[in-house]
């Protein structure tokens, strides 16, 4: 089987599947004797185990193999959940990490594991210890739990537990019958069928785990397990199941509902009541969203959305022409029309878009990590993480995000000692919390760490000479906070491992504003920091101005326009071989858009005595662009111009106009230098 | 590369001043008549502009202007031929599109040293078909942005 295209899927899948491990690691760290979150774990080590193998990535599914054992041994009682065991846990869940992300660049997937497997076999031992130990005390009846457990059968119904009564009154015996497919097995769901079949003809199935319509889509790996009432013997069952083929191995046990009351009974009484019906309630909800959910390639949405597009196109000529005829059935039709695409484009908008938890999943297990490497004991709350924004800026996100936390771990909350010196509680916290505000979304982080040492940030300014010794008392505080975003701010000198990368928090700032969006800072020194971050909800929909330049179009992006002005032509001074304009006491440099785009010449427009100019920034530097007029402001949709056509100078992309013309987006950004 | 194992060759034929050129339909996604086109600044000359191709932003350059032949005023007859290379989606603007033909991979020969306008490096070789001559396109050159970005190292 070529597994090629499978790699893909693959990949999206097994990052799930991390994450959900992850996730679910960081609730057993706190609930430690929570059967439900186990479960969730040994589900997902074992689907990852499963597409691992048939992909052929062997140390992946020798490792969650390992993994798995361990759980079991966990869910079995027979490993504590201890603080080493769960460093152990995320370390090889980071290792599986890392070897999906090389398997997702090309690579094989292969990596050195032997150590990992030694602390997880040393684990797994302490296991076996304990396991033999419980063995000589109380021998029978726990070899006969944790074979009961192997794949055993949860939550039975109280229906499904009076016919078990009832049958086994009249003489019929339950079993737990466990089938093992074949592991080439490739119509699984077929073979399942046929032994239903023969199942059937026996006697009855009670319940299948995983549930019968799961098994129809092969929603499984290749074990299933049934409660099954039957007369007949366990040899003449095995033969029967057994004449279905590519059928490995067949495990009938009898099926005790003393048993199964007695176990349910101690799981429930383990945990507190209303924790279990938390993770309950979150395994319902995963286990809805899976199964309501398809995957859609991003191309796909964005050819559904160019061609919508052209629909709207063709609406405005359609209404257009449905005025010119005054045709009252037309004109109905017509306005319908364009109502139902409008709620169709919100439609398709929203498709695009995704919570942001996404992103936000694998932070609290990157500030566990960090936190155990630099001694500190920190705490992250998440917020809104149901927080929707586009895939676009999803994608963007990420690496700011994480430079913004490690910069909040590292520098931000102080070590235990130091936080209790100062009357704090050991334990730091780190908030993040994302919500919308208007077209945009705010995503907060906020450390309640040292805030910070504005004498120290002005030193190092100076040092640096980002500022001069008379600026530094013009500043305002806000100010001096954000000379901590200054590019050449952050220097070897507090570079570390944590939040250095070798770049200071200037890039983060550049990142976000390339995305059009603002950074601010917040603190108070002792307190602690807060980074507020503004990002618009989509990347692919700007709001532009839109400018006539003799014949042609262009549209400016709203986000980095200040004003617009008209000016008169002798307002218009000359200073160093430059044509400059006194804007607001600034002086501003001109950029006449018709000489820099050599835009041809409209003989027809009349000389006029006044220039119609629009302000731009960049960072704190202006520029004013000099167009024939301004036509509006209006919602553009964001084009690449192709593979074919990179780099066009001042130009960062296209849209396409109401009348189905395309227009360029200027770039200010590199006509301020 | 050129030899391919089928034995004809399924090529869309289209002229340019008084040549007939081929392109195999495999790079071939289409075939326009005009659009309004965008002028694109600072881009090589036979960079025509971009044009909207159902909602997706299409690059388009001139063919006759690309191998140096005269302009002519584009008219009824004039078309854009869509083709891609890799990633790349890229439209032609040519004199006439108007045949599909299957050539048979014996009439291909390599490109003489001279053929008409078109300098040798944009051809991949030339069918003699009955008394046809058609000039097999090498799409890789001509859409190499090697020039593009020579002018721009130029200008910018």
């Amino acid at each position: 089987m070529d597994t090629a295209d499978y790699l893909d899927v693959f990949i999206d899948e097994s990052r799930e599947h991390l994450d959900v491990l992850y996730q679910q690691l960081l609730e057993l760290e706190n609930h430690p004797t929570d059967m439900s979150i186990i479960e969730e774990i040994f589900r997902a080590a074992h689907t990852l185990k499963g597409m691992a193998a048939t992909m052929g990535y062997e140390s992946l599914a020798n490792l969650t193999h390992k993994l798995e054992n361990i759980f079991d041994g966990i869910r079995d009682e027979k490993i504590q959940v201890s603080t080493e065991t769960m460093d152990v846990l995320f370390e090889s869940v980071d290792d599986l990490n890392r070897m999906v992300e090389d398997i997702s660049g090309g690579g094989n997937g292969s990596k050195e594991i032997s150590k990992i497997v030694e602390s997880l076999d040393e684990i797994e031992e302490g296991k076996n210890r304990a396991e033999s130990n419980v063995d000589l005390t109380k021998n029978a009846p726990t070899i006969a739990k944790s074979e009961n457990t192997l794949r055993s059968i949860k939550e039975l119904d109280e229906f499904e537990l009076s016919i078990l009564k009832e049958s086994e009154n009249r003489e019929f015996i339950n079993y737990e019958i466990t089938v093992h497919l074949n592991k080439d097995c490739l119509l699984k769901g077929a073979r399942t069928l046929m032994v239903f079949n023969v199942l059937e003809r026996m006697g009855e199935v009670i319940k299948a785990e995983p549930p019968v319509h799961e098994l129809e889509e092969e929603n499984f790996d290749s074990i299933f397990t049934v409660i099954f009432v039957s007369k007949l013997d366990e040899n003449e069952m095995r033969e029967m199941i057994l004449t279905v083929s590519e059928i490995d191995k067949v495990t009938i046990q009898p099926f005790s509902i003393q048993n199964y009351e007695k176990e349910e009974g101690s799981n429930n009484s383990l945990l507190p009541r209303n924790d279990n019906n938390k993770e309950k309630e979150i395994v319902k909800r995963t286990n809805r969203a899976a199964s309501k959910t398809i995957r859609v390639r991003i191309d796909r949405l964005n050819t559904l959305m160019n061609l919508f597009e052209e629909l709207v196109i063709d609406r405005g000529r359609l209404e257009q022409i449905s005025q010119e005829f005054e045709h009252q059935d037309l004109r109905e039709t017509v306005e319908r029309m364009s109502r139902i695409s409008g709620d169709l484009q919100n439609v398709i908008l929203t498709m695009r878009m995704v919570p942001i938890d996404q992103v936000f999943s694998r932070f609290p297990n990157m500030i566990r990590s960090l936190s155990r490497e630099l001694h500190k004991k920190i705490n992250i709350n998440i917020v809104g993480a149901d927080t929707e924004l586009d895939r676009t800026v999803i994608d963007e996100i990420g690496d700011p995000l994480i430079h913004l936390l490690r910069n909040a771990v590292d520098h931000g909350v102080e070590t235990p000692d130091i936080r209790q010196t100062r009357g704090k509680p050991e334990e730091g916290t780190i908030r993040l919390e994302a919500y919308h505000s208007g077209n945009h979304v705010i995503i907060e982080i906020a450390d309640d760490g040292g805030g910070i040492n504005k004498e120290a940030v002005l030193n190092k300014a100076l040092q640096n000479e980002l500022i001069t010794e008379q600026e530094v008392r013009s500043l305002s505080d806000q100010e001096v906070n954000e000379l901590i975003l200054a590019s050449g701010f952050s220097t070897a000198e507090t570079v570390s491992d944590i939040s250095g990368r070798g770049v200071g928090l200037d890039v983060v700032k550049n990142t976000i504003e390339s995305l059009g969006g603002s950074i601010a800072i917040e603190s108070e020194f002792g307190k602690g920091t807060i980074f507020t971050v503004q990002l618009p909800l989509t990347l692919s929909i700007i709001s532009a101005m839109l400018v006539d330049v003799e014949k042609e179009k262009y549209a400016i992006p709203l986000s980095s326009i200040i004003e617009t002005a008209i000016m008169k032509k002798s307002d218009v001074f000359s200073a160093r071989n430059k044509q400059v304009i006194d804007f607001r006491g600034k002086i501003v440099p001109l950029v006449f858009l018709k000489d820099l785009f050599s835009i041809p010449l409209d003989n027809d427009k009349a000389e006029v005595e006044y220039l119609s100019i629009v302000v731009v920034k960049k960072g704190e530097r202006l520029a004013g662009l000099v167009v024939d007029s301004f036509i509006g402001q209006q919602e553009i949709v964001l084009k690449s111009l192709g593979d074919y056509l990179t780099n066009v100078f001042a130009i960062s992309g296209a849209t396409i106009l109401g009348d189905g013309q395309v227009a360029l987006i200027v770039d200010s950004d590199v006509l301020i230098k | 590369m050129k030899s391919s194992s089928a034995l004809d060759k399924k090529v869309i034929v289209f002229q340019l001043k008084d040549e007939e050129f081929a392109v195999s339909v495999q790079q071939v996604g289409g075939i326009e008549r005009m659009l309004p086109i965008t002028r694109v600044p600072q881009t090589a000359e036979f960079v025509k502009g971009v044009i909207n191709l159902r909602g997706v932003v299409t690059p388009v350059i001139d063919l006759r202007k690309r191998f140096d032949i005269e302009e002519i005023p584009y008219d009824e007859s004039t078309r854009i031929i869509l083709v891609h290379l890799d990633d790349m989606e890229v439209g032609l603007i040519v004199d006439a599109a108007n045949d599909v033909i299957d050539i048979p991979e014996d009439a291909i020969e390599p490109a003489p040293d001279v053929i008409g306008a078109v300098n040798v490096d944009y051809i991949d070789g030339v069918a003699k078909l009955d008394n046809r001559l058609l000039i097999l396109l090498n799409l890789n050159c001509v859409l190499s942005n090697d020039e593009v970005d020579d002018l721009k190292s130029v200008k910018g």
